[in-house]
């Protein structure tokens, strides 16, 4: 099966759907002649032409306002941010009106909105370059929320993403663009909903998101040398979540560690670890732990923002602490 | 010397009986606010019905507007049912938004009207996404009216969206409709230039004042800035001044001998679009008398019929409080 980068993964999953789908429309920053800050829309111009990809001025606020008139009167928009951090900009074009419309028109807006944005930390961007802000949308009731963390699941989501009619959040991560892995030559979708067991272990369940299940992984190889068997669960969207997954793993195992690199406070393992309390109570034989990076802003020395940033080390430890190992 | 377009017969008892729907309409829905059968609050759009009734006929079905909380007569001028309107408004099932909306939210998409909206400015954007599918995708000669009051104008969302649409000749009439206040506030103390037409030089568009007021100039107006965007030209703006007789909302008890001087709307009440196009049709012999009291009995009728289908309306079911979150059948 070829090998290809996260990055690729995304551009194959546009250019796919684009030719599938004569609706669709890209725009963003610099979308058009780079291909975008990351490479992600590298090509699209070329094949498809400037009526179906356009750079836009610095407006943050209008890309995803123009999404939702675009999407409300039958194209298929996938806007871009070229960090997360901007969609700050655009938050009454992306809760009050994309999140909203079609239940407040009573279900009669249709809204194929993708926003694509690549968040997260660990490229010393800084406080305003460097967020992850998944917990936000997951709180409002009319958005899903994806957060790929390999380049099969960044292509395969994308896709499902695109034929979708909700407005979709879809996260990429700065850091795992540069990260291979297989990706058949095929026609695939991944469905939402579906959590993926990446490791199946007896004695913990990890559930981490995006570039966390990296992470995730790696630990889990050390706890093995010390015979701890971890099972890791990447539930590939927030919203919809695969409880099921979760809370199946949790009842096998007695034993839960969440690990995202969004902050703690109100973050999305708050809303999983209360899944896990209020349908796999009885089988905790431990609290649920979390490891999230700090309540502080990213810090831009390099220095700080390792110790803030979930590390294999910390994960390795928390797993040890809800086996009573340490 | 440019053309100047002139509303013809038909036109004219068009917008005529449109005014007068849209006045009618907001004065039965304030007797049922008043009664308690109307929650939240509304913004009444009496005394600028000119503006909405003139675009109205001047817009054909396929094209779009984009509305906002004082939204009640673009809903009419677009197409609207009057019934269904004041269904929504009381939170019934029957209402366009199926009780979900209520007034600031009331959309109908058949009929082109992509909604009214909650959020100052809300519309702008999405008006250049309408103008995004109509020029760029489909490739059609549609136009989007975006609806909108001088507050808005001093919003961010404003200079992205007539940048965007600037830059990309998009099909949309920015009309703003300066009633000279925001909420309590006059536009002395929240626009530094008298005329909000003045911004358009930012984005090498045509800005343009009219009297909001007078159907004749509205006309012509909005008749060369739809040609223009129908024909790749791009977008304008157009300020169109006129006045909420009402104030800000229903209840505005600050609207009369507050922040406004009774004088002061004393003067634009004198000014009334329906009152004023009534006398020029009766003075020119374009109808009788006779056939605007008929108009004016029927839609009388008509609000008495729309009042009544509201309150006869079900409420929405316990489980419609879930429904509609998500589009659920995937394409």
């Amino acid at each position: 099966m070829p090998v290809i980068r996260y990055s690729q993964a995304i551009r194959d999953a546009i250019a796919e759907e684009m030719r599938r789908d004569k609706d669709i429309f890209v725009m963003g920053e610099d979308v058009e002649t780079m291909g975008g800050v990351f490479g992600c829309t590298k090509g699209i111009l070329e094949e498809f032409g400037h009526d179906r990809i356009r750079n836009t001025p610095i407006s943050e606020a209008v890309i995803i306002g123009a999404g939702v008139g675009g999407a409300l009167t039958g194209t298929r928009m996938l806007v871009e941010m070229q960090y997360v951090d901007f969609i700050l900009h655009a938050m009454d074009q992306t809760i009050n009106q994309a999140a909203k419309v079609r239940y407040m028109t009573g279900g009669k807006a249709i809204l194929p909105l993708v926003i694509r944005a690549q968040q997260g930390s660990g490229r010393g961007n800084g406080a305003q370059h460097s967020q992850n802000l998944e917990a936000i949308f997951c709180h409002m009731p009319g958005l899903k929320v994806v957060m790929p963390s390999n380049p099969y699941d960044a292509k395969g989501l994308l896709k499902t993403a695109v034929r979708d009619n909700n407005p979709i959040m879809f996260f990429e991560h700065k850091v795992l663009y540069n990260t291979t892995g297989e990706v058949p030559d095929g026609e695939y979708t991944v469905p939402f909903g579906k959590a993926d067991i990446k490791r199946v272990g007896k004695d913990v369940t990890i559930v981490a998101t995006s570039w966390m299940v990296l992470k995730a992984m790696e630990a889990a190889g050390i706890l093995e040398a010390e015979g701890i068997d971890a099972e890791i669960i990447d539930p590939r969207t927030l919203v919809p979540l695969d409880k099921d997954t979760i809370i199946s793993s949790v009842k096998k195992t007695g034993r839960a560690v969440i690990v995202h690199e969004s902050h703690g406070v109100c973050g999305i393992g708050a809303e999983i670890a209360f899944v896990i309390n209020e349908l796999a109570f009885d089988w905790l034989d431990a609290p649920v732990k979390r490891i999230t990076s700090a309540q502080a802003p990213i810090p831009y020395s390099r220095k700080l923002e390792q110790l803030t940033i979930p590390s294999t080390e910390k994960i390795v430890s928390g797993v040890k602490e809800v086996l009573n190992r340490s | 010397m440019p053309d100047i377009k002139i509303p013809g017969r038909e036109s004219l008892l068009k917008i005529y009986e449109q005014m007068l729907r849209i006045r009618l309409f907001e004065q039965k829905a304030t007797e049922l606010f008043t009664q308690g059968l109307v929650t939240g609050s509304m913004h009444l759009y009496i005394g600028e019905e000119a503006i909405a009734a003139t675009a109205g006929v001047l817009l054909r079905k396929t094209d779009t507007i984009t509305s906002t909380h004082r939204g009640h007569g673009h809903c009419i001028a677009k197409g609207g049912k009057t019934d269904r309107m004041m269904a929504e408004l009381l939170g019934r099932k029957a209402g366009y938004c199926g009780g979900k909306g209520g007034s600031m939210h009331m959309a109908d998409f058949t009929e082109g009207n992509l909604g009214a909206n909650g959020m100052v400015g809300g519309g702008l954007a999405i008006s250049v996404g309408a103008g995004i599918t109509n020029a760029i995708m489909k490739k059609n000669d549609s136009v989007t009216i975006c609806f909108f009051g001088e507050g808005a104008t001093n919003e961010g969302i404003f200079h992205e969206s007539l940048n965007l649409a600037a830059i990309w000749k998009l099909p949309v009439i920015f009309l703003c409709e300066n009633n000279l206040y925001q909420v309590f506030t006059s536009v002395k103390e929240s626009l530094p230039v008298k005329n909000v037409s003045v911004r358009a030089a930012s984005y090498g568009i045509p800005g343009i004042i009219c009297d909001g007021n007078d159907v004749f100039e509205l006309y012509d107006v909005l008749s060369s800035a739809i040609e223009i965007a129908r024909k790749g030209g791009g977008p304008s703006l157009i300020e169109a001044k006129t006045y909420r007789w009402e104030g800000h909302y229903t209840g505005d008890g600050y609207a009369k001998g507050g922040y406004r001087s009774i004088e002061e709307v004393e003067a634009w009440k004198a000014k009334d679009p329906i009152a004023r196009l009534g006398a020029y049709i009766i003075k020119n012999m374009i109808a009788e008398r006779g056939l605007l009291e008929k108009i004016q009995k029927d839609l009388k009728s008509e609000m008495e019929k729309a009042a009544l289908f509201a309150q006869e309306s079900p409420w929405p079911d316990d489980g419609d409080l879930c429904k509609d979150v998500f589009f659920e059948r995937q394409v």
